[in-house]
């Protein structure tokens, strides 16, 4: 029988994985794993993950080498791994908080340095580990542990975008946007991804893969419901597709 | 025609993989797995048509699908 569809083979071999169900941090490690077998990279390549869901929940279960960077830290550490290794792939995995709120500087500047790093960024719109507080791509309106009464645009500030905001800066090669909800999202988000660690091997530079994801244990819904939300509420603010392609 | 194979052991019961199948083949089991969820299993094996779509959705890549 022709085999449709088979478990990558590094992910899952030492320890299972430990998102909670629903969680789309699954998928987006999935189809890296798939990525990176595909382009045969999967020995060389390095994953530098950051504080949070994603390092949590990616480290040992993508069975490949793992930097744990300090909280933000990430790309400035994979800058320094890349330029020092520069024949070895080297991605960043990163949520909300860590990439655009304590790592904020960190981001800006390793995309306006134009790093040839591939960076796999997990939006969720709020801290998920430590418990649902708000992050700054927190929707408007959006109650979380540290805005029970919703986020409020004046005191709190707007969303951001993070695509949109790296689209200013000229060195940047590839930021896109894509979600995981249905099928044809997730065959469209492989394909960014696909094509953001083709771009590091092409040496075109900065690449950025940002996914539009649930958090169905601190957004306090059912998975299917946070799919609802996720079209309904986080689509409209964050619209998928590419923002840069050079 | 299709086959697929689910690990009912890595199965979270989230149900991604059932909004994917529009065959209606795979549904929620009346029994744990060994972990505490319901997993989802083959009900129907004869309308597959192995579209590996329940398998793109699945987050914890347990369901494989093959075909003739």
């Amino acid at each position: 029988m022709k085999t449709v569809y088979k478990k990558p083979e590094c992910i899952g071999n030492k320890k299972p994985n430990s998102y909670c169900p629903g969680c789309m941090h699954s998928i987006v490690v999935r189809l890296v794993a798939e990525v990176l077998e595909e382009l045969n990279v999967v020995n060389s390549s390095v994953m530098f993950a950051g504080v949070g869901c994603d390092g949590n929940g990616a480290f040992g279960y993508l069975d490949i080498d793992t930097v744990i960077s300090p909280h933000g830290r990430a790309l400035a550490v994979a800058s320094a791994y890349k330029r020092c290794n520069p024949e070895n792939v080297v991605f960043t995995y990163q949520g909300d908080g860590d990439l655009i709120a304590i790592g904020c500087a960190e981001t800006m500047h390793a995309a306006n340095r134009g790093e040839n790093v591939t960076v796999i960024f997990v939006n969720n719109a709020q801290y998920g580990m430590t418990g649902g507080q708000m992050a700054p791509t927190t929707l408007a309106g959006m109650k979380t542990t540290t805005t029970p009464y919703g986020r409020d645009p004046k005191a709190d500030g707007a969303p951001m975008h993070v695509c949109e905001i790296l689209d200013t800066l000229d060195n940047p090669t590839f930021l896109a946007r894509g979600t995981c909800t249905d099928p044809k999202n997730i065959i469209q988000t492989k394909k960014y991804i696909k094509q953001a660690f083709q771009n590091q091997l092409e040496g075109k530079g900065f690449s950025l893969g940002e996914i539009v994801s649930a958090c169905p244990s601190n957004w306090g819904l059912s998975p299917l419901k946070s799919i609802d939300f996720i079209n309904e509420k986080m689509l409209p603010e964050y619209p998928l597709g590419i923002v840069r392609d050079r | 025609m299709g086959k697929v194979v689910i690990t009912a052991d890595m199965c979270k019961s989230c149900r991604y993989c059932l909004t994917a199948c529009k065959k209606d083949v795979i549904a929620l089991a009346s029994k744990s797995n060994r972990f505490g969820y319901k997993p989802v299993e083959v009900v129907n094996p004869d309308a597959c048509i192995g579209c590996g779509m329940c398998a793109i959705m699945c987050p914890e890549a347990a369901i494989e699908v093959y075909k003739d």
